[in-house]
């Protein structure tokens, strides 16, 4: 007999969503078999007056089959409109808009994933493949972004460490190295550091071999049901919903594990801002302002954007506090 | 005429973002979007006023000069809708925040002051009051030159990664500063009595 417990912070979707996108969205994704054509309106309601008349160009996102992520408690989704035109992809630009208007013409069919170092069966996987094969599951995450504001994001995905059990990792594999793609050709800020921000590409990421086998922790391949566009990190990126957005890399194309502690791109470009960790913690503050609170990033227009309290671990306490056990957090933020 | 443009170009601006607002053209996060826009705003009006002055000596057009006063007033108002959006929406007017804000993150501190300054300036522009100070009023003007480093400084320290924009806005200002040097040298020995 299969026995599921619930923790805490595991959100269902019902008291996830507003009532009306929540009957709208189930809507579409039972329409999703002759649904391609409402998928195209639905994706050309909000953003695309900000590009104004850049209509048609968006990458098209495919349906996903999966199983849905079962009830919620009290958490509204960030409409998906803000999800995919709000995104710091500095490939494409430091501007929170600049990913959706430059990232549309990546190419990310075909797409193949490398995992090596500390394995026993090292292979190439083909992305798009895996995606069909796989079984996909919805986890509805908060996601806390290190400049303080935050959403509440619907992915579509599987366990990382499900998925790296199969390359059967040895006993020397202590961290898991991640690598987004570098095509100077295809991204902008690759090819001009301006435009990139001054961070050194490839966008490099690692965690700790129990970060990423935690069952929290995902390979995300969607959001809101379909595949995730290239703003979002297409095909394939890392959720990691106790720590700050910026170690959800995007884009991957390499996994590696490793026994030392693997460089990431922010702690290179700032080591006293960024760290290796990127914990969510209230109590630590960035250097240049508080971590306390966030502003959640909801429904509704400028006088709707809510200050609330941040959580330890983002609300994942429960299930990860005890990977840091021991640790000083203020030390190894 | 000119004045009427000053007027002009630091209105429509505004006025634009009352339309961009209700449209939801602010993107994602419209708070960050408003504050960095009105931020960005005021310090080129900063560098404007600045300008005015070496400009009209170069030029020899001293009507230029009545431009000071429109440009530096719209550029206390860019500043205070900077500052009070930075209060009311960003930190929802939680003064606990604010305080500890104010107190810890030095940047905000130097941008607050420079705030502080175009106040006491925009208070005392009146002009009853120019007539009353006298050579205090030249003093506390002169500040001027202070708060647009202050300003920079806190643009500096404000941005995430990428100090080129920043560094091309110090740039100005120092030459700016420069090219009126004998005027800042004149304004510094000024308070030694």
């Amino acid at each position: 007999m299969l026995i599921k417990s619930r923790t805490r912070s595991a959100l269902t979707e019902a008291e996830a969503t507003p009532e009306s996108s929540y009957v709208s969205r189930r809507t579409l994704i039972k329409g999703l078999g002759a649904g391609l054509a409402s998928l195209a309106v639905s994706s050309s309601t909000w953003g695309l007056d900000l590009f104004g008349g850049d209509n048609g160009k968006e990458a098209p996102r495919k349906p996903l089959e999966f199983s849905p992520q079962k009830r919620v408690p009290d958490l509204m989704l960030t409409p998906e409109t803000k999800v995919i035109n709000h995104n710091n992809f500095y490939e494409f630009g430091t501007g929170k808009t600049d990913p959706a208007k430059n990232s549309q013409g990546l190419k990310i069919e075909p797409w193949t994933l490398t995992v090596e170092g500390e394995v026993a069966k090292p292979a190439t996987v083909d992305v798009w493949k895996l995606m069909a094969d796989i079984g996909l599951e919805e986890r509805i995450y908060r996601m806390r972004c290190v400049e303080a504001w935050s959403m509440v994001i619907p992915w579509v995905g599987f366990e990382l460490g499900k998925f790296l059990k199969r390359f059967e990792p040895t006993s020397r594999a202590k961290y898991v190295a991640f690598e987004t793609l570098y095509d100077p050709e295809q991204m902008p800020g690759q090819r001009n550091r301006y435009v990139g921000g001054g961070v050194d590409y490839p966008y490099v990421e690692g965690l700790r071999m129990d970060e990423a086998m935690h069952p929290l922790t995902i390979l995300s391949v969607g959001l809101y049901g379909k595949t995730l566009p290239p703003q979002n990190g297409a095909p394939i990126r890392l959720v990691v919903p106790w720590k700050y957005g910026f170690k959800g890399i995007k884009s991957i194309v390499k996994i590696k594990l490793v026994e030392q502690m693997p460089p990431t791109s922010w702690n290179r470009l700032a080591a006293n801002e960024y760290g290796f960790y990127a914990n969510v913690n209230p109590a630590v503050d960035h250097p240049r302002w508080s971590q306390a609170s966030e502003r959640f990033i909801g429904p509704g227009g400028l006088f709707a954007v809510k200050r609330q309290p941040t959580l330890p671990f983002n609300g994942y306490g429960e299930e990860v506090a005890s990977l840091y056990r021991n640790m000083d957090l203020r030390k190894f933020y | 005429m000119l004045q009427l443009a000053v007027h002009i170009g630091a209105l429509l601006p505004l006025l634009w973002l009352v339309v961009a607002i209700n449209q939801g053209r602010l993107g994602g996060d419209p708070v960050k979007e408003l504050i960095h826009y009105l931020g960005m705003g005021s310090i080129r009006l900063l560098l404007l006023t600045l300008l005015v002055s070496p400009l009209a000596k170069s030029l020899q057009f001293g009507q230029l000069n009545r431009l000071r006063r429109p440009l530096g007033l719209w550029c206390f108002t860019w500043a205070s809708l900077h500052f009070c959006t930075w209060l009311a929406l960003d930190l929802g007017l939680d003064w606990s925040l604010i305080g500890g804000e104010l107190v810890k993150r030095t940047y905000i501190l130097l941008g607050f002051s420079a705030w502080l300054i175009l106040l006491a300036q925009a208070i005392t522009s009146i002009p009853a009051l120019l007539r009353k100070m006298g050579k205090s009023w030249k003093k506390l003007h002169g500040l001027l030159y202070v708060v647009v480093l202050l300003a920079c400084w806190h643009f500096w320290w404000s941005v995430k990664s990428g100090w080129i924009e920043p560094a091309i806005y110090f740039a100005i200002a120092v030459c700016l500063l420069v090219w009126r040097r004998a005027a800042v040298a004149r304004w510094a020995r000024s308070f030694k009595g």
